[in-house]
């Protein structure tokens, strides 16, 4: 298969985990579509290291799944953090800050 | 697996193609029922599903220290963060359906349609060649080659990376965290406020008959009618709640029915005040 392939495939993915990230209002599934986001990211990265037939694009993607890994981490502890004091997960009752 | 996949002949290169397609369908296709379904759960699984298919691709794509991390890392411990999140938090909340926002569906479809034309039409002017010989990759083999990357070329980032993965974990310690405001409540304590709530008994225990033992079944009061109270709180908005099998009377007896019972006190309650809103009150 030719490298386009992946690109046009990782560039779907990435669309449609940001239409999750605009429509969805839970915010862990929020989470997950950065998350789905980030994957589509790592393989538009992997496709062209294999079309360059170097290594540079396979340690870009480690260090992006290292940098998602600890976005995750954090994020879920602010989520945690509004839902005990709101004890909701929803992103509309975190509106303190709304004009 | 990579080792088949990077070979030359026909016939790999046909099951190469064959394989792409049907990762591809799986991948897209979980990730727009991720999107579409409202539980946080089903979204983890379908998650799941696109994090396993890309874990292939990598493979074929010759990258198989990706492919693993991307299964350790994403699929073992990113997801299982989640899942645990979800566990804490959102088990009992599906995600409501109704718009707050006038017209913000049809807006996040008109902005969807426009970033894949504009990212069409990005990779459609880049010149994207075919894919070089994987012998073309510096090193032994892929693992080498990327610890050398890593260690050589990239060695400034890959510490940094290192610093950042300290400071989330203690940044997710400080989040996490909660200070105790009030002294811990010590036994004493926790019997007078028992006391106080008018609650000596623990709650019932759901329904344990002569044809059930489940969670999910009310258990019966005396005059025949089931008790909300016995189940857990969290199963009333799944609908899940097994209907309480009907009571028959002793021949003799006048039967009882739910409406004559219905406004007498719940005899599981000392006081007989409404006791629904004091579920799990008296441990708290």
């Amino acid at each position: 298969m030719s490298p386009v392939h992946y690109v046009a495939l990782s560039v779907i993915l990435f669309v449609i985990g940001g239409v999750g990230v605009l429509v969805r209002r839970n915010a862990i599934v929020i989470f997950m579509c950065i998350e789905l986001m980030l994957n589509a990211c790592n393989l538009a990265f992997v496709a062209f290291a294999s079309m360059h037939g170097n290594l540079d694009g396979q340690v870009i993607a480690f260090f992006v799944m290292v940098v998602a890994a600890a976005e995750v981490v954090v994020g879920l502890a602010i989520l945690m953090a509004i839902y005990r004091a709101r004890r909701s997960a929803s992103v509309d009752d975190a509106n303190l800050l709304k004009y | 697996m990579t080792h088949v996949l990077a070979a030359g002949t026909n016939t790999d290169v046909i099951a190469r193609e064959t394989l792409f397609w049907i990762l591809a369908v799986a991948s897209v296709g979980s990730a727009l029922a991720m999107i579409l379904v409202r539980r946080a759960v089903h979204c983890a699984m379908m998650l799941a599903v696109v994090m396993l298919s890309l874990a292939t691709m990598y493979a074929m794509l010759g990258a198989p220290f990706l492919a693993f991390v991307q299964i350790i890392v994403y699929t073992g411990a990113v997801l299982m963060l989640f899942l645990f999140v979800i566990m804490l938090i959102g088990i009992s909340s599906a995600d409501s359906i109704v718009e707050t926002i006038k017209g913000q569906r049809l807006a996040a479809g008109f902005a969807a349609i426009g970033l894949l034309v504009l990212l069409i039409l990005g990779i459609g002017h880049a010149a994207i060649g075919p894919a070089a010989p994987s012998t073309a990759a510096n090193g032994a083999n892929n693992l080498s080659g990327i610890a050398a990357l890593i260690f050589t070329t990239y060695v400034f980032p890959f510490e940094v990376t290192g610093a950042l993965l300290i400071t989330a974990a203690l940044g997710a310690m400080v989040l996490a965290h909660r200070e105790r405001t009030a002294p811990k409540p010590t036994q004493r304590d926790l019997a007078a406020r028992r006391l106080a709530s008018g609650q000596l008994a623990p709650e019932p225990s759901p329904g344990v008959y002569a044809l059930h033992d489940a969670a999910d079944r009310p258990a019966l009061l005396p005059d025949g009618t089931p008790s909300e109270r016995s189940v857990s709180p969290v199963l009333a908005p799944r609908e899940v709640i097994e209907a309480p099998p009907a009571v028959r009377p002793k021949e003799g007896t006048p039967a009882i029915t739910a409406e004559s019972s219905e406004r007498e006190p719940d005899p599981l309650t000392p006081s007989g005040q409404a006791a629904s809103g004091q579920i799990g009150r008296a441990d708290s």
